[in-house]
C-alpha cells in the first residue's frame, strides 16, 4: 500500500531516432509534472486534486498535445477535450470542443462539481466556463508553429495524422495497424492513488491532427479513454476510435473484477486485445500498484510509488 | 423483467421508448405508446424476414421512432433551457464493433442516420455540434428547421420545469405528480443546476440480432428537459447508452448520468464475456447491482437469438419479438 502516481504524454509511433531537441523538453516536462504530483500526494492532497493539478501542468506545456500545443483541426482551429473521474464516488466530468479555456481539465472538474450533468461541449461548455469565471484566452494562445506545420503536412498528404512527433514519412511504416498508415500519439493524462486507496484519473487532449471539426475522441468518453472506480484508475492514449470501440479504460477494471487479474495482468490483457500500434495506458490500483503498458512504438510516461520507485521512459524499458 | 430464451438461435428484436413512467399516465397515452412500439416492431420484423442485416434494421426502426413525435427523440425531443432542441444518437455494429455517434444536432431530421454516416463515411466515431451539422450538409441528409422538432407538449413541459427550477422527468402529462413504486422523486429548488432530482425523460432505442447471429444497437434522444445547452448524456456514448459486440447488443434509457457512471451497456457485455453469465443473468445482475441510486432500463439481444429487458424504474415503454413467434409490448 502507499500512494502511487503515473503520468503520460501520449502513445504512438515515436521514432527511436527522435532528436534530442524533441525528446529532452518532453522528458523534462514529464519529470516536472511527476514531481508536482508527488509533492501534492506527500502533502496529503486528494488524488482528484492531484490529477487535476498535474494535467493542468501538462496542458500548459506546449510540447504535449493538450492545452497549449494542441494539434489542429482541419480548419486550423483548436478543439480541446478533457475528462476527470473520482474512483470512490464515481463522479465524473467531461468537456469537448473547448477553444478558449486555458485549462480544459479544470472546466471538466467544474462540470462534475457544479452542474447536474457529466458532459458539456462546444458553445455550451464555453458559456459555462465564462459563467464560472475560468481563465479564457484567444484561441491563438494554444496554437504553436509546430502544429501549424503538422497540419500543413497532414493536409498535403491528405490524411488524418495521429503521430505528431515526426513529419509524415514517405513510406507507410509497416508497423502501423491502421488503414491510413498513420501512427498515433497525443493526449496527456494522470492517475493517482493515495495511501487510503482513493483513486482518480484525468485526461486531456487536442485530439488528432487534421481531424474533422466537431470530432470527439476517446478522452471525454467515460469508459473509453478515462475511468476510475474503487479498484483502479486509468487514462488511455492512442487511436481514439480503437479506444472507444474497445472500452479500454473500463475493461481494465472489469477484467480485474470479473477475472480476478492483477492490475498489471489486466492492463496488459486489455492492451493486447487492441490492434498493434493503437493504444497505451497508465493505471494505478487501490493497493498502490502502477502499470504503463502500450502496444505502440513508444509512450511518453513517468511514474512513482511511495516506496521510492520512479521511472521516466519513452520506449520499452528493461524493467516494465 | 421480460424476455425469452431460445436455444436454437434465429433473429430477435427489442425496442424501447424510455424508462421511468408515471403510474398515473392516462390510459390513452399508454395505448398510444403501445401502438407505436408495435408498429416499430412490425417494421423491424418485416425487415428481418427480408434478410436485412441487424445494422440496417436498428437504423430503420429508430428512424421510425425519431419521426413519430410521441417519444423523446427527433421530433418530440425534450427542450434545452433555451427552448431549442439538441439531439444525439449512436449506433454500433457488433461484428467489428464499428460505431458512430452524434451530438448537438439541431436541423438533422434523423440523427440516427447521421450517426450511421459518421460510422460508414468518416475516419472518426463521433461528431458533435457545428461540425456534425456541417457534415450532415455535405452528406446531403434531410435537414429541417429546429422548430420542426418542437412540440406544444414539450413547450408546456419546459415551462413547468423552469417554474419548478429543476430538471424535469418527462412524464408527457401537463401536471407534475409524484410517482409510486420505487421512483423517488424529490422536487428540489436549485441554483445554477445543482443536483438532478428527477429522472431523465424517454429516449428511444432498438437492438437486433439477425439470422446470421450479428448484433447491432441504436439509441437516439433529445436528452433532458431544461438541460444546459451543450449537455451530452449517455445516448451517444459508446459503452454507456449503446453497445454491441459479437455476443450482445444493448440500448439503455433513464438517468443519463447514472448510466454513464456505470457504463451500463458495456457492463452487460462485460459480465457475459468475463463472468460467463447468459443474457438474462447478465441483464438481471447489471440492473440489480450496478446502478446504485440511479434509475434506468435497458433492452438487449444475444447472438443466440435471446432477448431481454430490465429496468429498476416504474415501467419502461418496450416491445420485443423473436423468430419463433414470441411478441410482447409492455409499459409496466
Amino acid at each position: 500500500m502507499g500512494w502511487a502516481i503515473a503520468v503520460h504524454g501520449g502513445a504512438g509511433d515515436i521514432p527511436l531516432s527522435l532528436p534530442p531537441e524533441k525528446r529532452l523538453p518532453r522528458e523534462a516536462g514529464l519529470r516536472r509534472c511527476l514531481d508536482v504530483g508527488i509533492a501534492a500526494l506527500k502533502a496529503h492532497n486528494h488524488p482528484l486534486d492531484v490529477v487535476e493539478l498535474v494535467v493542468r501542468e501538462l496542458e500548459n506545456n506546449p510540447h504535449f498535445n493538450a492545452g497549449k500545443g494542441s494539434v489542429l483541426t482541419t480548419s486550423g482551429t483548436v478543439e480541446m477535450e478533457a475528462c476527470i473521474m473520482d474512483g470512490k464516488t464515481m463522479k465524473c466530468g467531461a468537456v469537448s470542443g473547448v477553444s478558449t479555456v486555458v485549462n480544459a481539465i479544470s472546466l471538466a472538474r467544474l462540470v462534475m462539481d457544479k452542474t447536474p450533468h457529466i458532459y458539456l461541449a462546444f458553445d455550451g461548455a464555453e458559456a459555462f466556463a465564462r459563467e464560472q469565471g475560468l481563465e479564457t484566452v484567444e484561441m491563438s494562445h494554444f496554437i504553436t508553429p509546430e502544429n501549424i506545420e503538422r497540419l500543413k503536412q497532414a493536409q498535403e498528404a491528405d490524411r488524418v495524422q495521429l503521430d505528431y512527433t515526426q513529419p509524415i514519412p514517405k513510406e507507410v511504416p509497416k508497423e502501423a495497424a491502421v488503414a491510413d498508415g498513420d501512427s498515433q500519439i497525443g493526449t496527456v493524462g494522470c492517475v493517482a492513488v493515495d495511501s487510503e486507496g482513493s483513486l482518480a484519473t484525468a485526461t486531456s487532449t487536442g485530439g488528432i491532427v487534421n481531424k474533422m471539426v466537431g470530432r470527439i475522441g476517446d478522452t471525454p468518453i467515460i469508459g473509453a479513454g478515462t475511468y476510475a472506480n474503487h479498484l483502479c484508475a486509468i487514462s488511455a492514449t492512442g487511436r481514439g476510435e480503437a479506444i472507444i470501440r474497445g472500452t479500454i479504460a473500463r475493461d481494465v477494471a472489469a477484467v480485474m473484477e470479473f477475472k480476478g487479474l492483477s492490475l498489471k495482468e489486466a492492463a496488459a490483457y486489455v492492451i493486447d486485445q487492441v490492434p498493434r500500434g493503437n493504444a497505451g495506458l497508465i493505471a494505478v490500483s487501490s493497493t498502490g500498484e502502477v502499470t504503463m503498458p502500450f502496444n505502440t512504438t513508444g509512450m511518453f510516461r513517468a511514474c512513482a510509488t511511495e516506496d521510492g520507485y520512479s521511472e521516466i521512459a519513452i520506449w520499452d524499458s528493461p524493467t516494465k | 423483467m421480460t424476455g425469452r430464451e431460445i436455444k436454437m438461435g434465429g433473429w430477435a428484436i427489442a425496442v424501447h421508448g424510455g424508462a421511468g413512467v408515471d403510474p398515473n399516465l392516462p390510459n390513452e397515452r399508454q395505448e398510444e405508446a403501445k401502438r407505436l412500439l408495435t408498429r416499430c416492431l412490425d417494421i423491424g420484423i418485416s425487415a428481418l424476414r427480408s434478410n436485412l442485416s441487424a445494422i440496417d434494421v436498428v437504423e430503420l426502426v429508430v428512424r421510425e421512432l425519431e419521426t413519430d413525435p410521441l417519444f423523446n427523440s427527433g421530433r418530440g425531443s425534450a427542450l434545452t433551457e433555451k427552448g431549442t432542441v439538441e439531439m444525439e444518437a449512436s449506433i454500433m455494429d457488433g461484428p467489428k464493433r464499428r460505431c458512430g455517434a452524434v451530438s448537438g444536432l439541431t436541423t438533422v431530421k434523423n440523427p440516427i442516420s447521421l450517426a450511421r454516416l459518421v460510422m460508414d463515411k468518416t475516419p472518426h466515431s463521433y461528431l458533435g455540434f457545428a461540425g456534425a451539422e456541417e457534415f450532415a450538409r455535405k452528406q446531403g441528409v434531410e435537414l429541417v428547421d429546429n422548430e420542426y422538432f418542437i412540440t406544444e407538449d414539450n413547450v408546456g413541459m419546459l415551462k413547468l420545469a423552469k417554474e419548478a427550477n429543476s430538471i424535469l422527468f418527462d412524464y408527457r402529462i401537463p401536471t407534475l405528480t409524484t410517482c409510486g413504486g420505487g421512483a423517488a422523486m424529490e422536487n428540489q429548488l436549485q441554483m445554477n443546476g445543482l443536483p438532478i432530482s428527477l429522472y431523465a425523460p424517454e429516449t428511444v432505442g432498438c437492438v437486433v440480432v439477425d439470422k446470421q447471429g450479428h448484433c447491432a444497437a441504436a439509441t437516439s434522444t433529445g436528452g433532458l428537459m431544461n438541460k444546459m445547452t451543450g449537455r451530452i448524456g449517455d445516448s451517444p456514448l459508446i459503452g454507456s447508452g449503446t453497445y454491441a459486440c459479437d455476443l450482445v447488443a444493448v440500448s439503455c434509457t433513464g438517468e443519463g448520468e447514472a448510466i454513464i457512471r456505470s457504463t451500463l451497456a458495456r457492463e452487460v457485455a462485460a459480465v457475459m464475456e468475463y463472468k460467463g453469465l447468459n443474457l438474462h443473468g447478465a441483464v438481471d445482475y447489471v440492473i440489480k447491482t450496478r446502478l446504485d441510486e440511479g434509475k434506468a432500463g435497458l433492452i438487449a439481444v444475444s447472438k443466440n437469438g435471446e432477448v431481454a429487458c430490465g429496468f429498476n424504474t416504474t415501467g419502461m415503454f418496450r416491445g420485443c419479438a423473436t423468430e419463433d413467434g414470441f411478441l410482447e409490448v409492455g409499459v409496466w
